[in-house]
């Protein structure tokens, strides 16, 4: 061994470091040329507007239900205090001040039926009762007339109640519709399908708001001369026709998904039609379409909104009422819009978010 | 074990045929709808009567007697209701057409936006569309609007950008250009430069397929436009008149204007429906597998050829169809202006009802403007869509 042939190569470079908070700045903040840029660019944006926004919406606002406080901070300061001030018409509407806790419960209520229905756990036939009885116990607080309860009548019905009840009501009872829809547009009798056809692409094809009109200006000349439907039923049936018809089309969808061998199988074992759609189709089908009927739900949320042009005070129509009419406040509308608007954002949000998951959760299996 | 030796050639008119109870059914359908309509056609005019409305379509040749503020063509407010439904209709299609426009552009770059590497524009992107997805678009459109009512200096004080350019919650005025022979010449001669454009890409096309070899197409077709639009400009004298708009007494004078309510229903549906489009987008590149892009670099395709040859025609298969339903969403959702006034066809619709009683009537028309805008929008979607499927052998 000659010792003087004996040298020790450099170390080698410790390897680039890829984890952490410095690398993934570089990587996701400052790559190249136009990404940094863009950076800074945005980061100039939110150091110059965000200090605004913050002491515009908290530092400077005005909190207290004080019309002259929010007098003196106009122009810098927002003006929650429209909020403190009138929350309470915004969310309840025109229904009576002292009985305000009956929508408050019914509401809280019908929002927990809803929250239970999204939980796997629940999916049981029962869940049908839980239903009812939360209907029947809805009802029966808005009206009243019972147990001590003053009568109030559906035209002083108003706020997140009437939303939430439109909403809800509507995809509960456009369901069975849809997929009788559904099962009839694929169904091989030419009128049967038809009418079907003509059904769906007649509803998708024009706005809510004619569906609205209609409702409320048609509807009572269909009846029979003398009867008189409440204006929230009709709008009911209106809503309710209208997603019935989406939602037929999203129930196809999940028709169409299931493999024709399956179809075949029941056909085979002497099912009869009703058998093979209760048994093996629709339960496969309706498992593939719960986003997508989640998805609807979150528009027809939205589409609730519209009610308030054919005069029904739901949220937005209740905000206006509340504001509207006294001069003192409408002045700070905007701060009014942007809490029922933050409503709105929380309910759709957290909808479209679980609405996510469960898709996830569908398609566990072929993520595999 | 007897299998029967041919089936049966006459037809079975039987309970257990599943022709005649097909059959059954449907006449049992058809009867209860028949049933249902004759009922409410049967209501409907014993209503009429009873309260005294007229029906027909009569009215649409009486003086309207209400003013329209925002209109395309001439029109007084003696003019018949169908020169008022017209408005109307050219009001909706104006918004639809100039929103869809805009739409598509907005939620192109967001979409894309969502894949960028940096995390700043990718969150960005991500918080737009959450936040303008999940709140009512008839709230945003009321929000704008009041925003653009309140928020925006009265006409007398408005603000005015380079002395062009005059914003107050009276509306927007901009300049325009004194149309003269050398304008109409300028557009026909960008009208002749798209033509001769659009035949040099066809002939650089054969002779792509032909030799192989690529030849310019987009700078020569751009030049070849702007080039005739020019010669048409120069050919008409070069003029350069603009009608600007000036503070006059009481309104601005001079140039054109947008309302305020046509603001605020173009921004609201346009940054609503964005947000969707930008889902589209952002799940149509999704589509595309990233073999795709790797492949076609392995053969040598630049960025740029990759995206246009390769990945896009493969991600707009997917994009089209949701992108027709986000189209019609825009058009329906502009029946919504009647909420701030925007003198759309809803609007002028709601306003006949109210002055003539002719419910039925008005949303029969609002009914079928509608669903004639969404056949037609489909038709051309489906052309387009069949255009850019996969061709089978």
């Amino acid at each position: 061994m000659n010792a003087a042939s004996f040298r020790p190569i450099a170390p080698r470079a410790a390897p680039v470091r890829t984890e952490g908070a410095l690398p993934w700045l570089k990587r996701s903040l400052f790559s190249n040329a136009p990404s940094t840029l863009a950076t800074l660019v945005l980061l100039g944006l939110a150091v110059w507007w965000l200090p605004q926004l913050i002491s515009w919406g908290l530092l400077k606002a005005v909190f207290a239900p004080s019309f002259e406080q929010c007098q003196a901070a106009r122009g810098f300061g927002a003006c929650w205090g429209v909020v403190t001030e009138k929350y309470r018409l915004i969310i309840f509407g025109r229904y009576p001040f002292e009985e305000q806790w009956r929508p408050l419960i019914a509401t809280v209520a019908m929002v927990a039926a809803l929250v239970a229905s999204c939980i796997r756990v629940f999916w049981r036939p029962w869940l049908v009762l839980l239903w009812a009885a939360m209907l029947a116990l809805f009802f029966g607080l808005m009206f009243g007339g019972f147990a001590g309860m003053e009568h109030v009548a559906t035209d002083r019905w108003g706020g997140l109640p009437l939303t939430v009840l439109l909403a809800t009501l509507s995809i509960v009872l456009a369901f069975p519709l849809a997929v009788v829809v559904a099962l009839g547009r694929r169904s091989k009798m030419p009128a049967i399908k038809t009418l079907c056809v003509v059904y769906v692409e007649l509803i998708r094809g024009v706005p809510l708001i004619s569906v609205l009109f209609m409702a409320s200006f048609m509807f009572p000349l269909f009846m029979p001369p003398g009867t008189s439907i409440d204006v929230l039923l009709r709008v009911l049936v209106g809503i309710t026709l209208f997603s019935g018809a989406y939602m037929a089309e999203i129930v196809r969808g999940g028709l169409q998904a299931i493999p024709k061998g399956q179809q075949e199988a029941a056909d085979t074992l002497g099912l009869s039609y009703w058998q093979a759609q209760r048994k093996i189709i629709l339960p496969q089908a309706l498992a593939l379409v719960v986003p997508g009927i989640m998805n609807n739900f979150i528009a027809i949320f939205k589409d609730t909104s519209l009610v308030t042009i054919v005069s029904l005070y739901e949220l937005t129509g209740a905000m206006g009422l509340a504001l509207n009419s006294d001069s003192d406040w409408r002045p700070f509308k905007i701060e009014a819009y942007l809490f029922i608007a933050a409503i709105y954002f929380i309910f759709c949000f957290s909808m479209s978010r679980y609405s996510l998951w469960i898709e996830r959760r569908l398609s566990a299996s072929k993520n595999r | 074990m007897t299998a029967p030796a041919s089936p049966p050639t006459k037809r079975d008119w039987s309970w257990r045929s599943r022709h005649v109870r097909g059959l059954l059914y449907q006449l049992i359908a058809l009867g209860l709808i028949g049933l249902a309509v004759w009922f409410l056609a049967h209501n409907t005019l014993q209503n009429m009567r009873v309260r005294g409305i007229q029906s027909g379509f009569d009215f649409l040749s009486s003086p309207a007697g209400f003013d329209i503020g925002e209109r395309m063509v001439p029109y007084e407010s003696n003019d018949p209701y169908w020169m008022a439904f017209l408005i109307g209709i050219l009001n909706t299609l104006r918004v639809a057409l100039v929103g869809i426009v805009l739409t598509t552009i907005l939620g192109t770059l967001l979409g894309i936006g969502r894949f960028s590497h940096n995390a700043l524009v990718r969150g960005l992107c991500y918080a737009y569309v959450e936040l303008f997805r999940n709140v009512p678009i008839l709230l945003q459109l009321l929000m704008w609007y009041l925003v653009l009512i309140d928020g925006l200096p009265s006409p007398g004080q408005q603000v005015s950008v380079f002395g062009v350019f005059y914003l107050s919650n009276g509306g927007l005025s901009y300049p325009v250009p004194v149309w003269g022979l050398g304008q109409g010449l300028a557009a026909a001669g960008a009208l002749v430069g798209v033509v001769l454009a659009w035949l040099w890409a066809r002939r650089a096309r054969l002779h792509f397929e032909q030799t192989g070899q690529p030849r310019p197409v987009l700078l020569p077709a751009v030049g070849l436009v702007i080039g005739c639009a020019l010669g048409g400009w120069l050919a008409g004298g070069a003029p350069t008149a603009w009608s600007i708009p000036a503070p006059g007494g009481f309104s601005m004078e001079g140039g054109s204007s947008l309302t305020p309510e046509f603001i605020a229903v173009l921004l609201g549906l346009t940054l609503y429906t964005a947000s969707y489009v930008a889902e589209v987008v952002r799940a149509g590149i999704a589509s595309v597998p990233r073999g795709q892009a790797e492949a076609a670099s392995a053969l040598g395709l630049s960025k740029g050829q990759q995206m246009r040859l390769v990945s896009l025609p493969q991600a707009l298969r997917v994009i089209i169809p949701p992108m027709t339903n986000q189209f019609l969403n825009l058009t329906k959702n502009s029946s919504l202006a009647v909420a701030i006034g925007y003198p759309d066809v809803v609007s002028i619709s709601n306003t006949a009802i109210n002055q003539t009683g002719r419910a039925v009537e008005c949303i029969s028309i609002i009914m079928l403007v509608y669903l004639t805008t969404s056949l037609c929008t489909s038709v051309l979607m489906n052309w387009y869509n069949k255009r850019s499927a996969i061709k089978e052998r």
